[in-house]
């Protein structure tokens, strides 16, 4: 009877494409062309912009509290843009730069950020999970997605998104199993940004990487620079082409760091350093990717700035038209017996109607 | 005497508990370093240390199982769940193992633990913020349900719940973490779990809350009585499970109309389980049906709307003019 290494199938892998002046691994380098390169660039950019607004707006108590995607721009616009319209998406609650990228309209976020369930609404085509705010529930819902474009037979994929406290809650851990065991087209991306809050990824988990815990339900796992975009797409390629082609799941660990604060009720300063957060400054996704794209005179001092003032532009516009849609709903709270069941029963009507007739009272 | 807010109370029940028995502990997301998410267990770590006061990995079916464990062996866990809308990754070890160690061990083991969560609308929060779904918890046979209304009951119950021999779900309001201040003593104070108490004496009308409501009660009860010149006794019930119903039947007797308020649901919410004790106790005494001013049967809106689902003094003051007008 042997005692002997058991010589695991997997092993897990970092890449890392562009070091942190913009230069790329030419080996490495992978093949985009120009105009998805300044999509992407134009989408970063157009997410970090609008939440720099939407923290403006929220200190002055236009907007409630939200979570800011400021510093992840890369890992989820490199993981998004290998999606097509068929694919799903599925989110956590920070994953507003990839939502974007879907179509989810600016003025949506706005309203929702602001407390109106419209905001909620997913257009018509878009084929996108709502935002999911209990951590990790949303992640079985892109296995049992993924295994229902499997049953199609087309060739499609689901790919959600978590943070790395996410890896923590059993939801995560059930739907790998899931998706290893229904060998379902689904791409995990986690996006560690150290911190569940104020708790470091240290104290998360023992294990050396999230990437590793793929290999305990016989998937591959591999770890990426998460503010490097060339790195976050490529790995994202190969993944979404083991799912198309009917090999199953992947778990994709992008490192990150979430550069402002957690949500807008939230002092970073009570558990990290603020050299710590100029470390990461300096490691910026989209200087970074500017950099990368400057050398290979796609981008320069002009375009960007052009750049900013189309986005300035459409953000503030995008505000105006919150604004007066809020005005338009104020005066229906009923809304929120909407849409709780496919038919409304008989004591909600009743409910439902009781609150409008008050609110005629209350208007004369 | 000093000043406290709700949240700087409980802060003091925790430290005081602390100090005095070593089997405490606090655990759960953010409680360490960070002080949580409301700053109820600010400075505890400094304190107290890592070892007993817990920063755990992001799940709380295992803060609550763990806890479950740790209490069976002795100590004695306060569990947070950083709002009540994530504690249902616990239910099943609240329902399934803490609620049933006692009953199921034939009395060999106990789970002498406390499971604290923020509850409630009001505060402008996001989706899973904003509920009151304490019937949950009231309607599992083994477990304790506490809603204290104000900073110093909050100190006294949290105090009994640590000292509880088995499991208390104890419900923080959000909407009155911060809201006023009561003079809390240093001293230390408990009040027993399962008591109600009367918030206002009247003769006219009762009217039954707890929780956060408590302050809006109390306020459409002085409007009643400045614009109507009717006295409302208030009762706040401070203990959901097991229900505190006798002073409840008792001032029944003395007003004969009833009214209750809350925020949770109003289908199979507490106020119908409050109707059937009273139609059991004080049938006869009854000169009106009983009113419900609740929560609707919806989720609670997006914050825009969140008042209009939440009971206000206006629906309030409405709701007792319909049981006085009968
Ligand atoms: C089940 C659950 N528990 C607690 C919370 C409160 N909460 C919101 S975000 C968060 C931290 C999540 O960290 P992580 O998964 O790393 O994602 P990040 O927010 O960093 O993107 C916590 C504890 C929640 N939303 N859901």
């Amino acid at each position: 009877m042997p005692r002997k290494e058991i010589g695991l199938e997997s092993t897990i892998d970092y890449l890392s494409i562009l070091d942190t002046k913009g230069k790329p691994d030419k080996d490495l380098e992978p093949r985009i062309g120009k105009e998805l390169l300044l999509d992407m660039h134009r989408a970063m950019v157009r997410a970090r912009r609008f939440d720099e607004h939407q923290l403006r707006w929220q200190r002055q108590g236009r907007l409630g509290t939200f979570a800011p995607v400021i510093g992840q721009e890369a890992s989820q616009i490199g993981t998004v843009a290998v999606l097509d319209d068929q694919d799903w998406m599925v989110p956590a609650y920070r994953q507003s730069a990839a939502a974007l990228w879907r179509g989810t309209p600016l003025a949506g976020l706005l309203l929702y950020n602001a407390g109106y369930n419209e905001g909620g609404e997913i257009p018509e085509g878009q084929n996108d999970l709502p935002i999911a705010i209990p951590v990790a529930s949303q992640i079985p819902h892109a296995v049992g997605i993924g295994y229902a474009l499997k049953q199609e037979g087309s060739g499609h994929l689901a790919m959600t998104y978590f943070g790395d406290g996410a890896t923590s809650e059993g939801d995560f851990h059930e739907a790998m199993n899931f998706a290893g065991v229904f060998n379902t087209p689904t791409i995990f991306v986690c996006e560690n940004n150290q911190y569940a809050i104020s708790v470091p990824r240290e104290k998360q988990t023992r294990a050396g990487t999230l990437a590793q815990k793929a290999i305990a339900y016989g998937i591959p796992g591999i770890q990426v620079d998460g503010n490097d975009i060339l790195a976050v797409y490529s790995a994202a390629s190969e993944a979404a082409e083991r799912a198309r082609k009917g090999d199953g799941p992947t778990l994709i660990e992008c490192v990150t760091y979430r550069m402002a604060v957690h949500t807008t009720a939230d002092d970073p300063g009570k558990y990290r350093t603020q050299k710590e957060e100029e470390q990461w400054q300096k490691k910026d996704p989209i200087e970074r990717f500017r950099k990368y794209l400057t050398a290979r005179k796609l981008l320069n001092k002009k375009k960007i700035e052009s750049l900013e003032e189309e986005l300035e532009k459409e953000v503030k516009s995008a505000w105006d038209e919150a604004e007066q849609r809020m005005a338009e709903l104020d005066r229906h709270p009923e809304v929120m017996f909407d849409h709780l069941y496919g038919e409304m029963p008989a004591y909600l009507g009743t409910q439902r109607k009781a609150m409008t007739d008050e609110d005629d009272d209350a208007n004369g | 005497m000093a000043e406290l807010t709700m949240v700087e109370a409980i802060n003091l029940a925790l430290r005081q508990e602390m100090e005095k028995d070593e089997s405490v502990h606090v655990m759960g997301c953010d409680v360490g370093v960070n002080g949580g998410v409301f700053r109820v267990t600010d400075g505890l770590c400094d304190r107290f240390g890592e070892d007993r006061v817990m920063d755990t990995p992001l799940a709380e079916s295992a803060i609550v199982g763990m806890a479950t464990g740790m209490a069976v062996k002795g100590l004695k866990p306060v569990c947070e769940m950083q709002f009540s809308g994530f504690s249902y990754f616990a239910f099943h070890q609240l329902e399934s193992q803490a609620a049933r160690m006692r009953w199921r061990t034939r009395g060999r083991y106990q789970v002498p633990m406390v499971v604290r969560m923020p509850y409630g609308g009001g505060v402008r929060a996001l989706e899973h913020h904003s509920e009151s779904r304490e019937v949950y918890y009231a309607h599992t046979p083994g477990l304790k349900m506490v809603i204290p209304s104000g900073p110093r009951n909050a100190r006294a119950l949290l105090v009994s719940a640590i000292r509880d021999p088995d499991p208390v779900v104890f419900f923080e309001g959000k909407l009155i973490y911060r809201s006023f201040r009561e003079e809390v003593p240093e001293k230390e104070e408990t009040l027993p779990i399962g008591e109600s108490r009367i918030a206002r004496d009247g003769d006219d009308l009762t009217v039954v809350t707890y929780g956060a409501m408590t302050q809006r009660v109390l306020e459409a009860a002085d409007v009643l009585s400045g614009e109507d010149g009717v006295e409302v006794e208030v009762i706040d019930l401070l203990t959901l499970s097991p229900l505190d119903d006798a002073p409840v039947a008792e001032s029944v007797r003395k007003t004969g109309r009833l009214v209750i308020v809350h925020e949770a649901h109003r289908s199979f919410g507490p106020g119908a389980e409050l109707i059937a004790r009273i139609n059991e106790k004080a049938f006869y005494y009854l000169e009106a049906p009983v009113q419900r001013v609740t929560g609707y049967d919806t989720i609670v809106p997006y914050f825009a709307r969140e008042q209009a689902y939440l009971p206000s003094v206006e629906r309030i003051v409405a709701g007792a003019r319909t049981a006085l007008e009968f």
